[in-house]
């Protein structure tokens, strides 16, 4: 008891004295947890907007797709079924509003309620004749609302109203399925299976649609509730008929007559999509952060253990064990962590619901992000891994010190690499120095390269991003089958998320070049000053600070580029790569930054009193 | 205080002030002193008087809170940080109590950082550093870390260091204040040959010994010069005497 009483007390103390370094310790923990707790939180976010459009909507169970509305007939009547409604005529077409064009289904309705899927009109009112409904994502994205005019074909037709249905996976993931799946109406005029949306309108209307250009490709929509929703799988592989395979006979393809269906569960999944690529950036996100933290922590801790030799001297003469320097050591920042894991986990859920509103293809509010005992443990888990991760070793370099040495502050001695002393010799003198500083502590330049590669990954992933989605809009419109000028409500989150990920891997990777400057220059307050004394001049120490730090950061900027690759290519199918000139500008850019952060801590380290510094060495 | 008549190092109202108002302290208070190329200065006094503060200011590692200090013919308290520096490089050399090595080079290194810094080739800093640790004797350690050689040996390498750049005046800070008598002696020994090559030297020291091989000393108090004394016969035969007695 008296021993963790003074654990505890020598903590606190240390603390006290230490408070920025300590907050800057928090902060660094903080930003890691709140971004996998945010992560974590999408898990499930959109289940209970779903099941509340369901029962608002009567939304269906099993959602049939016939090639002929004869095929209805014994599927209505099958064991099973509770009700339905359908078959209604799907065509497939182009709408135009203000200058942008997309591919959309046009559902043929009655304008009578529906007994299954009757969807839910939020603004204006239900189909009329010249009057259509438009799923209400889609409408967002067209930037459409009721009262406007919008084209389909060609034909002019009046927005009626907005609407949500439980029926579909709203835009852009209405054909949820696979490019594969998705027939037999997957040939839409003006769209891709990523860029197409729903609407409503009346059966004539729906079937008025074909041109002699645009020949209608029809399709039957019909809806079944099911006695038992758990078994709505089983009814559907029962029934399904495969596509045929492979002709034989070259240039003939057997017609697909289905039918095909999609279960409630499959279209509550493809809700989830709206939030599922948010998650795929934020765990990453999360991970890279924790990479950081772990750099900033190790060189904090590391930083405060070489001033605290002395200290760690003193305690161990009066009768300390090393188990107990090494449990101050670790007690202190295991703490440090449990305060940042507590601040990341309400920051997180906090952001979340910013982060996990569904979007507007659903009714009732949101899932409340579900923060549950299990995403607790994981983000306290990590944050204190990324502690323990970056204080183990220091803790027990401590523990086992020489008492000796320890309480006459004897300087953990440098390393010595002969090799580049003896190539350094023949440089300019910032360089001479910054090459042996590097030299001197190789463990905190791979620290420092460490948390470079991770930002420059992070900046890489954004742009990454930047080029596929660039490179697929260029693609569909080569091909005319772009949204035209419609925004992806997917790709715009994605951008929030890379951008809010971004910014925090930027400002702790800025945090950390500051700490990892300022440890050089105290480690090097000796050599910088012996330097003045022999004649070398501030700028040029000063110089050499800068390149020491650029030095370090230079083979993390370029392994982040793969890295960063590497990392998108596991996040995204068919990623793009980005433009060299990206690339190159991402690495110079962070080394450029790199510099620029370290100027100031060097110069002022250049500029320390000589004679204090070799004073203080000398006693 | 004056040496010769053509000073090489010369002081006029030399003050040092640290603190304001009531925590003023005087480290160097109106020195006026004459150094003549080719002497060898001993600054002696009690610990805290302001030999160390005087010797960082002659050396430009300081700057006065007033008064005069000249190299040759120029006036350095004025000059910038920068021509200071250079002045560092070229003109003077340093010899410090602690050594001050940097403990990941070798001795040859160490040598070599001074030259390197003033802008010779790799090849020339290293020529020369070995042609120091020569006239040292420490040839065989020239590639020893500064942790495989005696406190003795280390100073040596200092000196070496403060040589490398054929400075015109060599500033030694208390030189044998961390070394045993055996080693004293080697420094002693290294200084009566800078003497006798025409070098500048100003020793501050605690030894009288060291004082003793001195052509002038003079003593400090309250950071002021209190008295002067010219060493007859100082330099060479005060070693020799010195080691006489210390090998009887």
């Amino acid at each position: 008891m008296g021993r963790a009483l003074l654990v505890y007390r020598l903590a606190v103390r240390d603390l006290r004295h230490h408070a920025a370094q300590a907050i800057l310790l928090v902060v660094a923990i903080s930003a890691a947890a709140a971004t996998l707790t945010m992560a974590l939180s999408m898990n499930g976010v959109t289940s209970q907007p779903y099941a509340a459009t369901k029962t608002a909507t009567d939304g269906p169970d099993v959602v049939a797709y016939l090639t002929s509305p004869a095929q209805a007939k014994s599927l209505v009547h099958a064991p099973g079924v509770a009700s339905s409604s359908g078959p209604y005529p799907v065509a497939a077409a182009v709408i135009g509003f203000d200058g942008r064009t997309a591919g959309a289904f046009a559902q043929g309705r009655s304008q009578a309620p529906a007994a299954v899927d009757q969807p839910d009109v939020t603004a204006g009112s239900w189909v009329r004749p010249g009057g259509v409904v438009l799923e209400r994502t889609f409408a967002e994205a067209l930037g459409t609302g009721v009262g406007d005019v919008v084209t389909l074909n060609g034909q002019r037709f009046t927005v009626a109203g907005i609407a949500v249905t439980a029926a579909q996976p709203p835009y852009p993931n209405l054909c949820y399925f696979t490019a594969s799946s998705c027939p037999p109406w997957s040939t839409v005029p003006g769209g891709d299976f990523r860029n197409v949306g729903l609407i409503w309108m009346t059966e004539a209307g729906a079937l008025g649609l074909a041109s002699k250009a645009n020949p209608l490709t029809a399709t039957y929509v019909l809806n079944l509730k099911l006695t038992s929703p758990a078994d709505a799988d089983a009814f559907a592989s029962q029934r399904f008929v495969p596509p045929p395979g492979p002709s034989s006979t070259p240039g003939f393809q057997a017609p697909y007559l289905g039918p095909q269906f999609s279960t409630w569960d499959g279209i509550a999944a493809a809700d989830a999509l709206l939030v599922q690529d948010a998650q795929s950036v934020l765990e990453p996100g999360a991970l890279l952060l924790a990479l950081i933290a772990i750099a900033s922590v190790t060189v904090l801790v590391g930083r405060r253990l070489s001033e605290y030799a002395r200290r760690v001297g003193l305690l161990k003469a009066v009768g300390s064990t090393p188990g107990m320097v090494a449990a101050m050591f670790l007690a202190e920042n295991l703490v440090l962590a449990l305060l940042a894991a507590v601040i990341g986990i309400a920051a997180g859920a906090l952001a979340a619901p910013l982060l996990t509103n569904p979007g507007a293809a659903l009714v009732g509010a949101p899932g409340a992000p579900s923060l549950t005992a299990g995403t607790a443990v994981e983000v306290v888990g990590l944050a204190l891994v990324v502690a323990l991760a970056a204080t183990l070793a220091p803790a027990i370099r401590a523990a086992r010190t020489s008492t000796v040495a320890a309480i006459n502050d004897v300087a953990r001695p440098p390393r010595r690499r002969g090799a580049l002393i003896k190539i350094s010799a023949g440089l300019p003198v910032p360089v001479l120095f910054g090459l042996r500083l590097v030299a001197r502590r190789p463990r905190r330049a791979l620290l420092s390269a460490a948390n470079v590669a991770v930002t420059v990954a992070g900046i890489v992933v954004v742009l990454s991003f930047h080029a596929t989605v660039n490179s697929r809009l260029a693609a569909a419109a080569s091909e005319s089958l772009t949204a035209g000028g419609l925004s992806d409500p997917v790709v715009t989150r994605d951008e929030q998320m890379l951008t809010v990920v971004t910014i925090m891997l930027l400002v702790l990777a800025a945090l950390n070049a500051i700490f990892t400057t300022w440890a050089t220059v105290i480690d090097a307050r000796r050599a910088t000053a012996l330097l003045r004394a022999l004649g070398a001049q501030v700028p040029q120490v000063g110089s050499g600070l800068v390149v020491a730090q650029v030095l370090s950061a230079l083979p993390g900027a370029i392994a982040g580029v793969p890295l960063g690759l590497a990392l998108f290519d596991v996040l995204v199918k068919n990623a793009s790569l980005p433009p060299a000139p990206w690339l190159a500008g991402a690495v110079l850019g962070a080394l450029l930054v790199m510099a620029a952060l370290t100027v100031i801590p060097a110069r002022m380290g250049a500029r320390q009193p000589v004679v204090e510094v070799l004073q203080a060495e000398a006693a | 205080m004056s040496g010769s008549g053509t000073a090489l190092l010369r002081t006029r109202g030399l003050r040092k002030d640290y603190g304001k108002g009531e925590g003023l302290v005087r480290a160097v208070d109106e020195v006026d002193m004459d150094v003549a190329p080719g002497e060898t200065l001993a600054v002696m006094g009690p610990s805290g008087c302001g030999k160390s503060t005087l010797l960082h200011l002659l050396g430009g590692l300081d700057r006065p809170s007033a008064g005069e200090l000249w190299l040759n013919d120029t006036r350095t308290d004025q000059l910038s940080e920068r021509a200071l520096a250079g002045l560092r490089r070229r003109e003077i050399g340093f010899v410090f109590q602690a050594f001050h090595l940097m403990d990941e080079l070798t001795a040859r290194e160490n040598v070599e950082l001074p030259a390197l810094l003033a802008g010779s080739t790799a090849r020339q800093a290293r020529r020369r550093a070995l042609a120091l640790l020569d006239r040292v004797g420490l040839t065989d350690r020239a590639d020893h870390l500064p942790s495989a050689l005696s406190g003795g040996q280390r100073q040596r390498v200092a000196i070496a260091r403060a040589l490398v750049n054929d400075p015109v005046v060599v500033l030694a800070d208390e030189p044998t204040g961390n070394l045993d008598s055996a080693a004293t002696l080697d420094v002693l020994r290294l200084f009566e040959h800078l003497h006798a090559s025409g070098l500048t030297l100003v020793i501050v020291t605690h030894d009288e010994r060291v004082a003793a091989t001195a052509d002038r000393l003079v003593s400090m108090r309250d950071g002021a010069l209190v008295d002067e004394t010219r060493l007859t016969g100082g330099g060479m035969r005060s070693v020799a005497d010195l080691l006489r007695l210390e090998e009887s």
